[in-house]
Order: C-alpha cells, then structure tokens, then sequence
C-alpha cells in the first residue's frame, strides 16, 4: 500500500462532510474516486494530502506524494517553467528538462504566463508541476472538468504511460465516471461523505445503480 | 532655479525613504495580504538605534548595518504577533499592527526620550549637491533592484510569488505559506529600517515620527495598488518632490496633506475608471 484513509471523519463546523471513509492505493495502482458534486470527494483529497486536519481516523503515505488540485490552481503570473520549478520545492534539484521530455507540448510554453494559457494547456502545466516533485503517488482531483474530450485522452494517454513506465500510481477523483472506470483497474463509489460501492472498475461499471447514477445507463 | 534644483534632490531623497518604506508595505501585503501600519515603527526604531550606537562608538556603516537587522529581526516579531496564531484575518492582523505601532512610542520614549534625534550622513557635496542625497538615491536603487530580482530570478521570491498568488496551491507544492509570511515581514522590517536609517541625517526624527512616513509610504504604494513596487517607488519620489516643492514655495505646513490629497484624487479617478470598465 502506497496511500490510505482509514475510518476517516472530516467535519466543517457541524456538517460532516466525510463520515468514516476507507481507501487505499497499492504501489504501482490507478484508482478511481467517484461521486457527485459534494460528495466529498475534494475534502478526501485535501486531508489526504495534508491540507486540512480530520476530526478522527488514520490517513498514512508512504513516499512522495503529489497533488494536482481542481481548478489547477498554477501560479498565474509565473512562467510555465518557474510553475514547473515549484513542483520541486520539497525537493534540492529543481532541473524542469526531464517534464518537457514528458509533455512536450509544454515546450513552445515554456516562458509563457500561466494565467494566459488556454485551459487545456494548463491542466498540463499542472500535471507537470506535480510531475517535478517525482511523486511515487499522484492525486488528480477533477482532471476532466472543463475540457475538450481532445485533450482529456491526451491527459489520460500520458497519465496511462507514467503508470506503465514508471510505476507511477494515481489516485484519479473524476465525476466523469465513464473516464474514471475505463482508465482505472479499481474504484470507489463516495455519496454524502460514505464510501457506497467499491471494487474493480469493470464490477462496479456493470452493476445496475452505479451504470444509473453515473453512466447515464437504464438500470 | 537653484532653489528649485535643491527641492527637486531634497525631493528626491525624501521619495527614497518613502518609496522604501512603501516597498516593504507591499511585500508584505501582496504575501500576507496584512497591510502593516507598523511599517514607520521599523524606520523610527532604526534611527533611534543609529543614535545610540554611533554614541556607544560604533564606526558608520556598522551601526547603520546593525540597526536595519534589528529592524528585520523586528519585522519578524511584528510578523508574528499579528499573523502567527493560525486563522488570523488579515483584517485582525492589521489591527494588531496598528497597536504594536502604538506600543513602539512607548518603548521608543523609555529609551530615547520625546525630543529629536539625528546623526551625521555622508558629509560633503558633489557638483553642489549634498553627498547624501546621492547615499540615498543611490542605496535605494541598489536595494530595490536587489529586491526585484530576488522575487524575479530566485526560487525562495517565485516562492513568495506563489504564495502571494495562490496560497492553497502554494502549500499544496509543499511551501510552508506561513513562513514565507514571517519573511516577508522580515524583509518588509529591514526595508523600513533603511529608510528610516538614510532619511535621519536630513530629517530629525523623533518617537512619532512613524506617522508622517507611514502615512507617506502608505500612499506610494497605494499608488501601486499595494502590490505594485515599480509604481511604488514612482509613487513615493512623486510624493517626496512635490512636498519639497509644497514646502519649498508654499509651507511646510501643508506638506503631509498633499500627499494626502494625492492619495485621494488616485484612489477617486481608479474608483472611476474600474466603474467605467465594469459599466
């Protein structure tokens, strides 16, 4: 296991937004989280990845863990390449030439502003951010949202050989579930702060209320 | 037109010190979004250290050096007294700043008295200007250059940048955002201290002092937009000439309100064409 919540209670004021929630990723693993808007899928990322402290349970990492948050999040007024450097903060060597090797798209975007950057081009900025920390776990939190079906393969192709060359495991929050299932070997079902379903994508795909409620299928 | 050539350096030196003052405002802001009103207290505290250390024998340049670090060092105290309790309002910080200025009088009257204080600068002319004038131009430039680079060309000022940005993304990276606070109020102490450091040769300081010069620092880097230093040194050598002029042909008694006018009529015509643009 590379990653887990164990029981884990997450609570803002007195809303409870996650309510005894368990999950892991095993080493070299994609997973999926799926849910609806406000299922807390976000505050499983957050206090996963240190942001924000539960009100009880267990959340362990093992290795280096990096995060590429909803809405991207880049630095807007900095370049591309000074976004990039600071993936690596944690780290002494902040070299960025390996990320264009990588994604080579970002090479003609090296200098630019990322605040000017087209939405698609920033998501992949963000992913090479995190890249740069040289995580042994990447959590993507709303890969998808907002972009043309284009440039999510794309995402998805380079998360896929990231997985395969460099054993890289993905802990993927998406709402599109279709996406989500196809990419990942394993998922989990979150609605309302609880864990409803989980397994391998392809048990879960083919269950009736999961096909319904987030696959647009007929039950 | 000799007279106007004097106030146009007298000018440009006082816009210095406020363009300095104003700079650490704005690094402070733009990282902690705190405003600081106890930037002045950092250039006052400088100067009355000054005194007292070329008094206890200290050589020039040593006693000013010493005196800009404590006001650094200062900076970090005032840096955490106001933002370091986790989930502190920017908007409480800047009160807690207000006070720890008014608490800066106390300490600065205990030690030093209410009277004016100064110490020898750069003696001498060049081509009849007053040697210090060009200390201070030229210091000021060297420092403000040095900090634009720190933010534009080292990973710790892309840092601050971020963090000045971004601050969820800033800590998602792993950048302890609340660090990255205290530096900016230590760098914001030691820009203060210098200004408070090369302006009291030519202008006596005393306990409140700070008012004046917050009041003025305030001002350029409003000019600014709190966030701009390029506009603020452009605000506060604005400010500084034309009180030296307001001073000069009219009275010096008039000389804080005109930089308070200016504030004013900046904020009034932005007010304008920000209407004007969401219109």
């Amino acid at each position: 296991m590379i990653a887990g919540v164990s029981d884990l209670t997450v609570r803002y004021a007195a809303a409870t937004a996650l309510d005894g929630v368990s999950l892991h990723v095993a080493d070299g693993e994609m997973v999926a989280l799926i849910g609806p808007n406000g299922a807390g899928k976000s505050t499983l990322v957050n206090a996963l990845c240190g942001l924000l402290r539960p009100a009880s349970g267990t959340i362990a990492v093992r290795g280096d863990l990096a995060l590429v948050p909803e809405g991207r999040h880049l630095f807007p007024s900095l370049s591309v390449d000074d976004n990039l450097r600071l993936g690596a903060w944690r780290r002494r060597r902040r070299d960025t030439s390996h990320i264009y090797g990588l994604l080579p798209g970002l090479v003609k975007l090296r200098d630019r502003p990322a605040g000017r950057l087209s939405g698609g081009e920033q998501q992949m900025v963000a992913l090479g951010r995190a890249l740069m920390a040289r995580p042994s776990l990447l959590v993507i939190d709303e890969m998808s949202l907002g972009l043309a079906p284009k440039i999510v393969d794309d995402l998805a192709a380079h998360l896929r050989e990231r997985n395969t060359v460099d054993g890289l495991a993905v802990l993927l929050i998406e709402q599109n579930a279709r996406l989500a299932l196809e990419l990942c070997a394993r998922a989990y079902v979150l609605e309302a702060g609880r864990v409803v379903a989980e397994g391998p994508s392809a048990q879960l795909a083919s269950s009736p209320e999961v096909a319904a409620a987030y696959l647009g299928l007929e039950a | 037109m000799a007279a106007l050539v004097q106030y146009l350096i007298t000018g440009i030196g006082v816009g210095c010190a406020y363009a300095l003052l104003g700079s650490g405002l704005v690094v402070i802001y733009r990282v902690t979004r705190v405003v600081n009103f106890a930037q002045g207290s950092f250039a006052v505290l400088a100067a009355l250290t000054v005194t007292t250390l070329l008094a206890a024998g200290l050589p020039h340049g040593l006693a000013e050096v010493s005196a800009v670090l404590l006001a650094a060092a200062i900076g970090l105290l005032t840096g955490l007294v106001a933002t370091g309790r986790p989930g502190t309002t920017p908007q409480s910080a800047l009160i807690v700043t207000l006070g720890l200025g008014v608490f800066a009088y106390a300490v600065e009257i205990l030690f030093w008295g209410d009277q004016p204080r100064s110490f020898p600068g750069l003696p001498g002319t060049v081509a009849g200007v007053q040697s210090h004038y060009l200390l201070i131009a030229a210091v000021t430039a060297v420092v403000l250059a040095a900090t634009a680079l720190l933010f534009a060309r080292t990973d710790l000022g892309r840092a601050l940048t971020a963090t000045a940005e971004d601050p969820y993304a800033a800590r998602a990276v792993g950048i302890d955002v609340r660090r990255m606070g205290l530096l900016a109020f230590v760098v914001g102490g030691a820009l203060g201290g210098l200004a408070g450091v090369l302006i009291t040769p030519v202008q006596q300081v005393t306990f409140d002092s700070d008012v004046a010069l917050v009041v003025n620092g305030f001002s350029a880097a409003i000019l600014g937009n709190l966030t701009r230093p390029g506009l603020t040194l452009a605000g506060g050598l604005l400010l500084g000439v034309v009180q030296a002029l307001v001073g000069g042909y009219g009275s010096t008694s008039y000389q804080t309100e005109v930089a308070l006018v200016l504030m004013l009529a900046v904020l009034i015509v932005r007010a304008g064409s920000t209407r004007a643009e969401t219109a």
